[in-house]
C-alpha cells in the first residue's frame, strides 16, 4: 500500500491537457442529453483492433470520461452505441435488438473503417454488412483503427463538452 | 355464569359442535358450506369471548358432571382470553376458506377435503384447541390437550390416499406429539400430587412451599412438552412434516393457533402457576429460543417446498416467542419488572403477529397448490398475472413475516430486541452475556427472514411460471379469497396501529405480573421500560406518501414496452431463471457447515475414452440435520429393539404361560423377600 | 415539545431531505472525482452525476415484456424510503418531527425495505442477471443485519435509547465517550457495513462492466430513463444518509440542537454546511480508500461481515464491562 502511494505521488496527473473542442454541431437527437453520454459498446465482428484504441480511449491519458461520456454494462442504460467491426451474419440480430432495446433519444456511432464500409472484410462470405445497413448511424469515426484522439474528439462531438 | 365471556365462549363451543354434526350429517354438495359457516360462526363467538376477558371480563365455571372422577374446571382470564381470541380469529379465516378449498378444483379429481371425517373433525380441533387456554384444571387441561392432539392428527392425514408421504408425517406427528403428552402429564400429574389438588387455583397457591427440585422437574418436564408442541428445536421433527403434508386450512390452524399453545402452557406453568423460578429455567427457555429462531430459519431459507419453509419459518417465529419469554423470566427473577413485562409483552404481541401472517401464507401457500397441484418453488413462478388476489395475499404475509416496516411483524420484532437491549443492565452478569447474543440471534434470523420471504414471494409468484402447471393456474374460488382477505386486513391492522392490542396484551401480562403497563401511546409506541419509540403508522404514511408524490413527478414521463433484454440473443426461457435453490445457493454455501448439505455428483464417461463425458447428474438435498443426528439412531435403536423382541412371542401358548407362571412366580418371592 | 419547536423541528427535516436529495449526486461527484484524480486522470467533475440524472429523466422508460407492478414501483419505493430515512436521521437536527417515529433499527429496517423492492423488481424480470443479483443482494443484506443491529446495541446501551437523537444528543452531552473502546469498535463494525450496504469496494464495484461480478448492478440492468435515474438516485441518497449516520454518531459537532426554536433554525445553515464537509471528507476517505482495494469474492465477504459481527459484540460486551 505504502508503495501505491508513493507511485501515485511520483505519476501525478496522466491526463494530458484537453485539446480544443472539435467544431461541429451537436446531433439533434443528443441535444437534450446535456453533457452526458453513456455508452454501450457492440464488437459486431470486429478484428479487435478497435477496441485497443477505445481502452486507451477511456484509459488515463486521453480520459474520455472527462467529458462526460462513460461505458455502461447494459444497453437500457445507453443513450449512444459503439458498434466496431463489420456486422456478422452471427451479430445482425444481436445488434438490431440492443438498437431497440437503447430507450430514445439514442445515436449510433460506427467506429473505424470496417464500420462504416465492411473495410478489409467487405464482401467476405460472414459479412452481412456495414453498420448503417442494419441500424441507423449518426456519427462516422473513420481509422483503422481510429486513433484515440478521434475516438475522443467523436465522442465530445455527442456530449458537447 | 351469565358474563360475556361465558356465554360467548359456551356459543362459541356448541357453534363448534354444530359444525361437527352438520360435517358428520349434511350431504356433501353442503357439507362444507353448512360445516365451514358454523365454524367461522365458533370462531367469531371465541374472538368475542377472549377479547371480553383481555378487557377483564374474566369468567369460571366448574360442570362436576361433564367428566367422571374429576369434573370440568373451566377459567378464562385475559392471558387464556389472548389466546382463545387468537385461535378464533385464525378458525374464522381458515372455516371461510375451507369451504371454498374443500371443494374440488373444476378439473382435477378431489382431495376428500369434503369427506365426513375432515368435515367433523376441524370443528372438533378448533373447540379443543379452545378448551386448552381455557381449562383450569390439570385433568380438563390433558383431556382439552389430548383431543387437540388427536383432532390435529385425524385431519393431518386426511389426504393419506393420495400421498404416501402423509403416512409417515402422520406417524411422525403421532409418536411426537404424544410423548409430548407424555411429559406434560407427568409434570402436571407430579405438581398436583405435590400440591394436593388438582385445580390450578390450587396449584397456584401450593407451588410456592414445594421445594426446588420438585418445581425444576416440573418446570422441565412440561416445557419439554410443550416446546415439542410449539416447534422448538430439537422437538421440532414433526412440524416441518406434518404441516406440509396437512391440508392447507389446517396447516394454518396448525402453525398459526395451535403452535401458539405450547407458548401459552409455558407461560400459564412457568410464570403463572409455579410463580417464575430460577435463572437456569430461563436461560434454558431462553437458549432453546434462539436455536430455534436461527435454525428455524435457516432451513427456511434454504428450503424450496413452499409449505416446508413455512413450517420452518413457525419454528423460527416460536422461537423468537421463547426468546422474549426467556428473558422475561431471567428479568423477572433479577427483580425487573418493567423490563419483564416489556419482554412478556413482546413475545405475546408476536405470538398474535405470527398468527395473523402465518394464517394468511399458509391460506396462499394452499391457494396455489390448489391452482397448481404444486409445492415446489422450483417449480412455480408467474402466478402474478395468473393468481392476482393470492399474490397480493401472500405478499403482505412476506412482508410481515420478514419484519420490515409497513410489515406487522416489525412490530414485535422491535419490541423484542428493545426489551432484550433494555435488560442489559438489569439482570447482572448473566443477562449481560446472554443478552448481546440473544440479540445477535434475533438480528440474523430477521436477516434470513429477509432472504427467505423475498426468496419465496419472488421465485414463486414472480417471474415467469416454470411447467405446465404454474402456466394453466387459475385464481381460487371467492370464499378463499375471502379467508385470505381477513387474514390479510388483520395484518394490515396490526401492522399500523399495533396500539389497539396494548390494553389487551397488557391485561394478559397482567396475570403474571399485576400492575406492570409495558407499552402506552396511540400512534406512537411509547415503552415504559425504556426511552425508545416508535411510530409504525408515522412510518407508514411518510413511506406511502413519498412514493405517490414520485409517483406524480413521474406520471407524464414517456415510457415505452420492449422486449427484455437478453443480450441479443433469446428470446430467455423459463429454464434461464433463477430458481429457489440458485436464489438460497449463497446462503447454503455460507452455511454449509450447519445444514450440511448432500451433494451427489456422477459423472459419466464415454466407452470410447474416460476424457469424454457422455453425462452428467448432480443432486444436492439439504436434509434436517437435527433430524439426522438425533432422532435416526433413536427410531433405529427402537426398530432393533423391536426386532429382538419378535423371538420372545413366537406364538407358543406353552411360552406364554410359562411366562405368566414366572412372573407370578417372582412376584411371590419378592413380596415374601420384602415383606 | 413546544409548538414553535416542533415547527422548527420540521423545517429542519425538511431542510436535511433537500439537502440529501440535492447533495447525494455531488457526493457520489465528488468521490469519482478523488478516484480519478489518484488514478491520474482529470476527472469528470463534481456536478457529472447530476447531469446524469437530468439527461434520464429526459429519457424515455421502458417497462420490458413480462414484468409487472413490483417492477413499476421498485425504483419508488427505493426512493421514497431513502427520502424517509434522510428525514429520521439527524444530519443537521435532532429535533426532527419524525425522530420519535423511527428508531435506528427502523432506519435500517427501512433501508432493507427498499433493497427488498429492488430485489424482488430484478426477480420478477426472470432474466438470469437479476435473479443472480437479487440473490447475492440479499445474502449480503441478511449477513450485514446482525452488524447493524449490535453496533445499535453498543451504541444505545450509554444513551439508554436507541432513538438516533438520543444517542446523538447523550454523545453531545459527554464528548469523551467517543473515544472509549464502545465507540471505536462499535465505530469499525458500522463502517465495514455502511460500505456494505452501500455496494461498495470491497463488497461490490459500483463501477464493473462485468455481469458475473456484479451485486447491486445486476439488479438494475433492465432499468432505464427515468427508472433508471431514482435507482441511482436512491443509491447516492442511501450512501449519503449511511455516511452520515456514521459522521454523526461518532461526530456530532455542530448538529443544531439549541433549545428554543428560533436559535435551533439560525443554527440550521451552520449545521448544514458542517454535515456536507462531514460526509464529503469520510465519502473522499472511502474513495481513496477504494483506490488501494480489489473486489473481494463473494465468498470472502461473509469473511469480512464476521470480522466485523464480532467488534460490534465485542463493543457490546465493552459497554457492560467497562461501564
Amino acid at each position: 500500500m505504502k508503495d501505491l502511494l508513493r507511485k501515485i505521488r511520483k505519476t501525478g496527473r496522466v491526463a494530458e491537457d484537453p485539446p480544443e473542442r472539435p467544431a461541429g454541431d451537436v446531433p439533434d437527437a443528443l441535444g437534450e442529453l446535456g453533457g452526458s453520454v453513456q455508452l454501450r459498446h457492440v464488437d459486431a465482428g470486429s478484428c479487435n483492433g478497435c477496441e485497443v484504441e477505445i481502452a486507451s480511449a477511456f484509459g488515463p491519458v486521453y480520459d474520455a470520461e472527462r467529458y462526460g461520456a462513460r461505458l455502461v454494462a447494459s444497453p437500457r442504460h445507453a443513450d449512444a452505441l459503439l458498434v466496431t467491426g463489420p456486422v456478422t451474419r452471427n451479430m445482425e440480430v444481436a445488434l438490431r435488438r440492443t438498437y431497440e432495446a437503447v430507450p430514445a433519444p439514442k445515436v449510433v456511432v460506427a467506429l473505424g473503417d470496417c464500420a462504416r464500409d465492411c473495410g478489409v472484410f467487405a464482401g467476405a462470405y460472414g459479412v452481412a454488412g456495414a453498420v448503417r445497413d442494419v441500424v441507423p448511424v449518426d456519427v462516422e469515426v473513420p481509422g483503422c483503427p481510429p486513433e484515440p484522439e478521434a475516438i475522443v474528439a467523436a465522442l465530445r462531438g455527442l456530449t458537447g463538452r | 355464569m351469565t358474563s360475556v365471556t361465558g356465554a360467548a365462549l359456551s356459543a362459541s363451543l356448541g357453534a363448534s359442535l354444530l359444525a361437527a354434526v352438520a360435517g358428520a350429517a349434511l350431504p356433501r354438495r353442503v357439507r362444507p358450506a353448512g360445516a365451514g359457516l358454523c365454524t367461522a360462526v365458533a370462531g367469531a363467538a371465541a374472538v368475542v369471548a377472549g377479547v371480553a376477558a383481555m378487557t377483564g371480563r374474566s369468567w369460571s365455571a366448574w360442570l362436576p358432571e361433564l367428566l367422571p372422577l374429576a369434573g370440568v374446571r373451566l377459567a378464562v382470564d385475559p392471558l387464556g382470553g389472548l389466546f382463545i381470541a387468537v385461535t378464533g380469529a385464525v378458525a374464522v379465516c381458515a372455516a371461510v376458506y375451507g369451504v371454498g378449498y374443500a371443494r374440488p378444483p373444476r378439473d382435477g379429481h378431489g382431495h376428500g377435503l369434503d369427506g365426513r371425517t375432515v368435515q367433523a373433525v376441524l370443528p372438533l380441533f378448533v373447540a379443543a384447541m379452545l378448551l386448552v387456554p381455557a381449562a383450569a384444571s390439570v385433568s380438563t387441561f390433558l383431556v382439552a390437550w389430548e383431543l387437540m392432539a388427536l383432532a390435529s392428527l385425524l385431519l393431518v392425514v386426511a389426504e393419506h390416499r393420495h400421498r404416501a408421504s402423509v403416512g409417515t408425517a402422520g406417524l411422525w406427528y403421532a409418536v411426537m406429539t404424544h410423548l409430548g403428552l407424555v411429559a406434560i402429564l407427568a409434570g402436571l400429574a407430579g405438581l398436583a400430587a405435590a400440591a394436593h389438588g388438582e385445580s390450578f387455583d390450587r396449584l397456584r397457591a401450593a407451588a410456592e412451599g414445594l421445594s426446588p427440585a420438585v418445581r425444576g422437574a416440573v418446570f422441565v418436564a412440561t416445557f419439554a412438552g410443550f416446546a415439542s408442541k410449539a416447534g422448538i428445536i430439537p422437538l421440532h421433527v414433526w412440524l416441518p412434516r406434518a404441516h406440509p403434508e396437512a391440508p392447507s386450512h389446517v396447516s394454518a390452524l396448525m402453525s398459526a393457533a395451535m403452535v401458539n399453545l405450547g407458548g401459552y402452557g409455558i407461560v400459564r406453568v412457568g410464570f403463572d402457576l409455579l410463580g417464575g423460578g430460577p435463572v437456569w429455567w430461563w436461560l434454558l427457555v431462553l437458549a432453546a429460543g434462539a436455536v430455534s429462531a436461527l435454525y428455524g430459519i435457516l432451513q427456511a431459507a434454504v428450503a424450496t417446498d413452499l409449505k416446508r419453509l413455512l413450517a420452518y419459518s413457525t419454528c423460527e417465529n416460536m422461537g423468537l416467542v421463547l426468546v422474549g419469554l426467556g428473558a422475561g423470566g431471567l428479568l423477572l427473577t433479577a427483580g425487573a419488572r418493567p423490563p419483564a413485562a416489556l419482554a412478556l409483552t413482546a413475545a405475546l404481541l408476536h405470538v398474535v403477529n405470527h398468527a395473523a401472517f402465518k394464517t394468511l401464507l399458509f391460506l396462499a401457500a394452499g391457494s396455489v397448490l390448489r391452482a397448481t397441484g404444486l409445492r415446489d418453488l422450483d417449480a412455480l413462478g408467474g402466478l402474478r398475472t395468473r393468481m392476482p388476489l393470492t399474490t397480493a395475499a401472500f405478499a403482505v404475509g412476506a412482508l410481515a413475516a420478514s419484519a420490515l416496516p409497513l410489515g406487522n411483524g416489525f412490530v414485535s420484532e422491535w419490541l423484542l430486541l428493545q426489551s432484550l437491549i433494555g435488560s442489559l443492565g438489569e439482570g447482572g452478569t448473566i443477562s449481560a452475556v446472554t443478552m448481546p447474543v440473544a440479540v445477535a440471534a434475533l438480528a440474523l434470523s430477521a436477516g434470513l427472514a429477509v432472504a427467505t420471504f423475498v426468496k419465496a414471494f419472488g421465485t414463486g409468484f414472480l417471474a415467469r411460471p416454470r411447467t405446465p402447471q404454474a402456466q394453466a393456474a387459475a385464481e381460487s374460488p371467492a370464499t378463499m379469497g375471502v379467508g385470505m382477505g381477513v387474514a390479510a386486513a388483520c395484518c394490515l391492522a396490526l401492522a399500523l396501529v399495533p396500539a389497539f392490542t396494548a390494553p389487551g396484551l397488557a391485561g394478559a401480562v397482567q396475570v403474571v405480573l399485576p400492575g406492570q403497563d409495558a407499552l402506552t401511546g396511540q400512534v406512537t409506541l411509547r415503552l415504559a421500560a425504556a426511552s425508545s419509540t416508535v411510530s409504525p403508522l408515522l412510518i407508514a404514511v411518510s413511506v406511502v406518501g413519498a412514493v405517490a408524490l414520485l409517483r406524480i413527478a413521474m406520471i407524464r414521463r414517456a415510457r415505452r414496452r420492449a422486449r427484455l433484454w437478453d443480450c441479443g440473443m433469446g428470446p430467455l426461457n423459463a429454464r434461464m431463471e433463477y430458481t429457489a435453490t440458485s436464489f438460497a445457493e449463497p446462503l447454503q454455501r455460507v452455511f454449509d457447515d450447519v445444514l450440511a448439505p448432500e451433494t451427489d455428483l456422477n459423472v459419466t464417461p464415454l466407452a470410447e475414452s474416460a476424457y469424454l463425458v457422455e453425462s452428467v447428474t448432480y443432486r444436492a438435498r439439504v436434509g434436517d440435520r437435527i433430524e439426522r443426528r438425533l432422532y435416526r439412531p433413536v427410531v433405529a435403536a427402537a426398530a432393533a429393539v423391536g426386532e429382538a423382541a419378535r423371538r420372545l412371542a413366537n406364538g407358543s401358548v406353552h411360552r406364554y404361560l410359562a411366562y405368566g407362571f414366572g412372573t407370578f412366580t417372582g412376584v411371590l418371592i419378592l413380596l415374601a423377600v420384602t415383606r | 415539545m413546544s409548538g414553535s419547536m416542533s415547527v422548527a423541528g420540521t423545517v429542519e427535516a425538511a431542510a436535511q431531505v433537500v439537502l440529501v436529495a440535492a447533495g447525494s449526486p455531488l457526493l457520489v461527484g465528488v468521490m469519482r472525482q478523488v478516484k480519478a484524480r489518484l488514478e491520474g486522470r482529470a476527472g469528470a467533475g463534481v456536478l457529472q452525476p447530476w447531469r446524469d440524472l437530468r439527461k434520464l429523466l429526459r429519457k424515455e422508460a421502458i417497462t420490458p415484456d413480462g414484468t409487472g407492478p413490483v417492477f413499476r414501483a421498485a425504483p419508488l419505493v427505493l426512493t421514497a424510503t431513502a427520502l424517509v430515512a434522510a428525514g429520521i436521521v439527524p444530519i443537521a437536527t435532532t429535533a426532527s418531527p419524525l425522530d420519535g417515529a423511527a428508531d435506528l433499527f427502523a432506519v435500517t429496517a427501512l433501508l432493507a425495505l427498499g433493497t427488498v423492492a429492488l430485489a424482488l423488481a430484478a426477480l420478477d424480470t426472470a432474466t438470469a442477471f437479476g435473479g443472480m443479483g437479487a440473490s447475492r443482494e440479499m445474502t449480503v443484506l441478511a449477513l450485514v443485519e446482525p452488524t447493524i443491529l449490535m453496533s445499535v446495541f453498543a451504541l444505545s446501551v450509554p444513551a439508554g435509547s436507541t432513538n438516533l437523537g438520543a444517542i446523538v444528543n447523550s454523545t453531545l452531552h459527554e464528548p469523551q465517550r467517543v473515544a472509549s473502546p464502545v465507540s471505536l469498535l462499535a465505530a469499525v463494525a458500522l463502517a465495514v457495513v455502511v460500505i456494505a450496504e452501500a455496494g461498495r469496494i470491497p463488497v461490490d464495484n459500483p463501477a464493473t462492466h462485468l455481469e458475473l461480478t456484479m451485486i447491486h448492478e445486476a439488479m438494475v440492468l433492465e432499468y432505464a430513463g427515468p427508472d433508471l435515474a431514482l435507482v441511482e438516485w436512491a443509491s447516492a441518497m442511501r450512501l449519503t444518509v449511511l455516511l452520515g449516520l456514521v459522521a454523526n454518531l461518532f461526530a456530532p459537532w455542530g448538529i443544531a440542537s439549541a433549545d428554543t426554536a428560533a436559535a435551533a433554525l439560525a443554527a440550521l445553515p451552520l449545521a448544514l454546511a458542517v454535515f456536507a464537509v462531514k460526509v464529503a471528507v469520510l465519502g473522499g476517505a472511502l474513495a481513496a480508500g477504494e483506490v488501494f482495494m480489489a473486489k473481494l469474492r463473494m465468498f470472502r465477504v461473509p469473511e469480512l461481515l464476521a470480522g466485523s459481527f464480532v467488534m460490534a459484540l465485542l463493543a457490546v460486551a465493552a459497554s457492560f464491562f467497562l461501564a
